[in-house]
């Protein structure tokens, strides 16, 4: 019992040195931002690849088969070793937030290649019919997209999207090589400082993600049920 | 598709049998097809296919499943594409792509089998967005145009509902009211009744044929008998991507000239 409660008290001056909220505080800052840039290209993909124009589905294509190919370590460290440290691509002056807008940028151009598959397979539920609908009234291919496919592809990529946000929130570790102060390169510090409670650092920083990434779970279930089109 | 009318073979009747006179106030031809071909891979699907179609004139095209009749319907408004020929909508020849060819789709109305009513807005935003986003009618006046043709196809009641609490010849109708909210010159019918159930044909088949009598021009895939002998100017009997033969609908059912037609008639109308 003594051992016991010894640990605990060990595990806590180790929580006490290292601010364990903070860092997964960042992760879920950049699951945020890279979320919304992934999407936001993505769907601009995913248009690209449902367009009439070869040109512009071979774009999408290739851009998909890329970046959805390339493993997301070699993306953030070329990120920081190629566009920063060789070419001086600064985002911002301040070293730290320079790095952080790099990571975002990593995750973004990285998922925006599920995101589009993703919508891509919401674009498949819509029968052919609603478009054929929207062009017969005399939508031109954007707004046609905009008013009648891609409101009803998204509800029904809901799922999939779900899927991929929850990929990318536990990929934001990976912008520990671009020296971002998120959770896994704390968690790489406090082991390198406090091996003995190793077991509790490694405990905690799963449970961190959980809590994240449950809630992300439970809201696309719950989104993707309320907001089905009924056909 | 059989094989005793090769391809090499002339059209018969297609521009040989004269067009029937159209009914009295009919004007210029405001949908004009030329020798309009088109393959399906190595299917021959529409066979050098002239029509005329004047203003306020109903046409319906019948014939069997198979026959190139949907097809025809959907080419008028580029749904589908043509190998060659040429389309004309009141002069215009029909563009290929882009903004030019929305602009002509708005001027044709499209009703389909399957209702096609855009399935995540309300039966009214069905109505609203066409004139809403194509024409950029103020919400206001396109709401209140919107209502008159709900009223009008007798569903002015379901307007906040969505498609799915709709029954199938409700849809139908709120379909032809949003083709209509576009006042379009011409409306294509593409089979309307054929997804409905029986009891809900009628109100359907009702409210084309008040179209019709307001002297709405409209081309009608259908095999609606009853419709074409009540509504239309002129029928159109096609088979194996070619027309086959056009007459009156008196004449048309009465005394059909081609054999091909007589066999058709007798198959449907002796069940």
């Amino acid at each position: 019992m003594d051992l016991l409660s010894e640990y605990f008290q060990s595990y806590l001056t180790a929580l006490e040195t290292y601010d364990v909220v903070a860092a997964l505080w960042v992760n879920i800052q950049l699951t945020f931002w890279a979320f919304l840039c992934a999407l936001a290209l993505g769907t601009v993909l995913a248009l690209m690849r449902i367009s009439p124009v070869p040109s512009f589905q071979w774009a999408g294509a290739a851009y998909v088969n890329i970046f959805r190919n390339t493993p997301l370590t070699i993306i953030m460290t070329f990120c920081i070793l190629v566009l920063v440290f060789q070419l001086q691509l600064n985002l911002s002056d301040d070293f730290d937030f320079n790095f952080f807008l790099w990571a975002i940028v990593g995750l973004s151009v990285y998922h925006a290649a599920f995101f589009c598959e993703a919508i891509r397979s919401g674009v498949n539920t819509v029968p052919l019919g609603q478009a054929e609908a929207a062009r017969a009234i005399g939508l031109s291919f954007l707004p046609a997209a905009r008013y009648v496919v891609l409101p009803q592809a998204f509800r029904g990529a809901i799922a999939p999207m779900g899927n991929t946000l929850i990929a990318l929130a536990k990929n934001t570790t990976v912008a520990t090589v671009a020296s971002v102060p998120e959770a896994a390169g704390l968690m790489k510090t406090m082991i390198e400082f406090r091996p003995d409670v190793i077991m509790a650092i490694f405990a905690t920083f799963a449970l961190g993600f959980v809590v994240i990434v449950i809630p992300i779970g439970l809201l696309t279930t719950w989104l993707s049920k309320k907001l089905a089109v009924a056909r | 598709m059989t094989s005793d009318t090769p391809h090499s073979q002339p059209v018969p009747a297609a521009s040989g049998a004269p067009a029937p006179a159209a009914r009295e106030g009919a004007g210029q031809p405001l949908v004009q097809l030329k020798d309009v071909n088109k393959h399906f891979g190595d299917l021959h699907v529409l066979r050098n296919i002239n029509l005329e179609v004047r203003k306020g004139e109903v046409v319906v095209v019948i014939g069997p499943s198979g026959s190139g009749k949907s097809t025809l319907c959907r080419a008028i408004n580029r749904l589908e594409t043509i190998d060659d020929g040429e389309i004309l909508i009141d002069g215009t020849r029909l563009p290929s792509e882009g903004k030019q060819l929305a602009r002509l789709r708005a001027d044709v109305g499209m009703v389909f089998q399957s209702f096609n009513l855009f399935a995540h807005k309300s039966i009214l935003e069905n109505v609203t967005l066409g004139p809403v986003k194509v024409k950029g009618t103020k919400p206001a006046a396109a709401k209140e145009l919107a209502m008159s043709l709900l009223k009008r196809v007798g569903v002015d009641n379901q307007a906040g509902k969505l498609p799915a609490q709709l029954s199938g010849g409700q849809q139908q109708r709120v379909a032809i009211a949003r083709a209509l909210a576009m006042k379009p010159k011409v409306m294509l019918f593409d089979e309307p009744t054929s997804a409905l159930d029986p009891e809900m044909i009628n109100e359907v088949l009702d409210t084309m044929v008040g179209l019709a009598k307001e002297g709405m021009t409209m081309i009608v895939v259908t095999h609606e008998m009853g419709f074409a002998r009540k509504a239309a100017d002129r029928v159109i009997f096609m088979a194996d991507g070619q027309i086959v033969e056009q007459a009156t609908p008196e004449e048309f059912f009465t005394n059909p000239k081609s054999e091909r037609a007589r066999d058709f008639l007798g198959k449907i109308l002796n069940h």
